[in-house]
């Protein structure tokens, strides 16, 4: 084709972060705008019990520390955040582990377990609407550099690199859907192909048995890492914690 | 109990109809799939969905399988005064739950 040439819906000349909700269906968007038809409020209502609930044994809740719930608002804009004291970048998830272990003495929960997931989307929809804006700079850099190179590695037998797909290719079509830009605003999120609520280390799996890859170990460095540069990426994206995909 | 977010106006007007919106977790298990193991899994499905406002039927549903897990159930009802609304659903495990929302008409 030659001539006039449109702006590029894709490809990194269109390097403006698209959130997922754009390339959504309408009844997609219209389950997300209402908070009364969003499967995944079932979730954050969970996690707001969560949020009171005393731990045993330490008898101390997420309340008891921090308060209100409102005191939550911001947080996961900045998460993954990097921590100074491990030297590495740690996602909101490992987080509420943190919490949960070392603070209220609690047993480690399985990965994907249903009540970490649910304190997260509570904790992440406190965000909803603020901007996306994960500090990269200093000390952390190293750590985003890493995760940008893994998104631009080729793996997997289908040898295919994150980013031809979520840059080269995003909005256009893999069979019926349109390839979005892979941003992590809405996590965790509520898809309809899960049925469930659902990590971005979900998707992350789904993603890399999707190109016949070895997933990562949930608690992959690896990951976070990835996880890191994707939330550095969405950089001005609203967070629509908790959304809904396809 | 099941998770449920129940969804009503804060304040109705008489006579005029508004929307409820119940919001149900369940895995509504078709009994159509097989497990790891080769096996049927069982089905497990909300069969019977009654709403009453005080005491009186306003809507009533057999359901089938083929509805998506978490069913999102919305209908219509007008209150000639303040009242509660009941919700009550069976599932094929004979588990009923009983979910009440107040109605206040103005």
């Amino acid at each position: 084709m030659v001539g006039a040439a449109a702006p590029p819906r894709s490809g990194p000349a269109a390097a403006l972060p698209r959130s997922g909700y754009e390339d959504a269906s309408p009844a997609v968007r219209a389950m997300q705008d209402d908070d009364a038809s969003n499967p995944a409020f079932l979730w954050v209502q969970q996690g707001g019990a969560a949020w009171a609930e005393a731990g045993v044994p330490s008898g101390r809740s997420c309340q008891s520390c921090h308060g209100p719930a409102a005191s939550m608002r911001g947080v996961s804009a900045r998460y993954p955040r990097f921590d100074p004291a491990r030297g590495r970048p740690v996602t909101l998830a490992q987080q509420i582990e943190v919490c949960r272990t070392e603070r209220q003495g609690m047993q480690a929960a399985a990965p994907e377990a249903d009540e970490p997931l649910a304190l997260e989307a509570f904790v992440g929809s406190q965000s909803r609407g603020m901007t996306m804006d994960v500090d990269t700079s200093g000390p952390a850099a190293p750590a985003a550099a890493h995760g940008e190179a893994l998104f631009h590695t080729r793996i997997g037998q289908l040898n295919l690199a994150r980013a031809q797909c979520h840059d080269g290719l995003a909005g256009q079509r893999l069979a019926g859907a349109t390839i979005p830009q892979g941003q992590p605003n809405g996590y965790p999120l509520y898809r309809l192909e899960w049925q469930s609520l659902g990590s971005l280390r979900r998707r992350i799996r789904n993603c890399l048995t999707g190109v016949r890859a070895e997933p990562y170990a949930p608690d992959s460095p690896d990951l976070v890492d990835l996880e890191f540069y994707l939330a550095s990426r969405a950089r001005g994206l609203p967070v629509e914690t908790p959304a809904v995909r396809p | 109990m099941a998770r449920v977010l129940v969804n009503v106006p804060k304040v109705v007007k008489v006579g005029e109809p508004f929307d409820v919106k119940v919001l149900i977790s369940h895995p509504m298990e078709s009994g159509q799939r097989r497990g790891a193991d080769g096996q049927a899994i069982p089905r497990m499905i909300i069969t019977r969905f009654v709403a009453t406002l005080d005491g009186e039927e306003v809507v009533s549903l057999d359901l089938h399988p083929a509805i998506a897990a978490n069913p999102f159930l919305a209908f219509s009802v007008a209150a000639a005064a303040s009242g509660t609304l009941a919700l009550t659903w069976v599932d094929d495990e004979g588990a009923t739950q009983t979910q009440l929302a107040a109605v206040t008409v103005a």
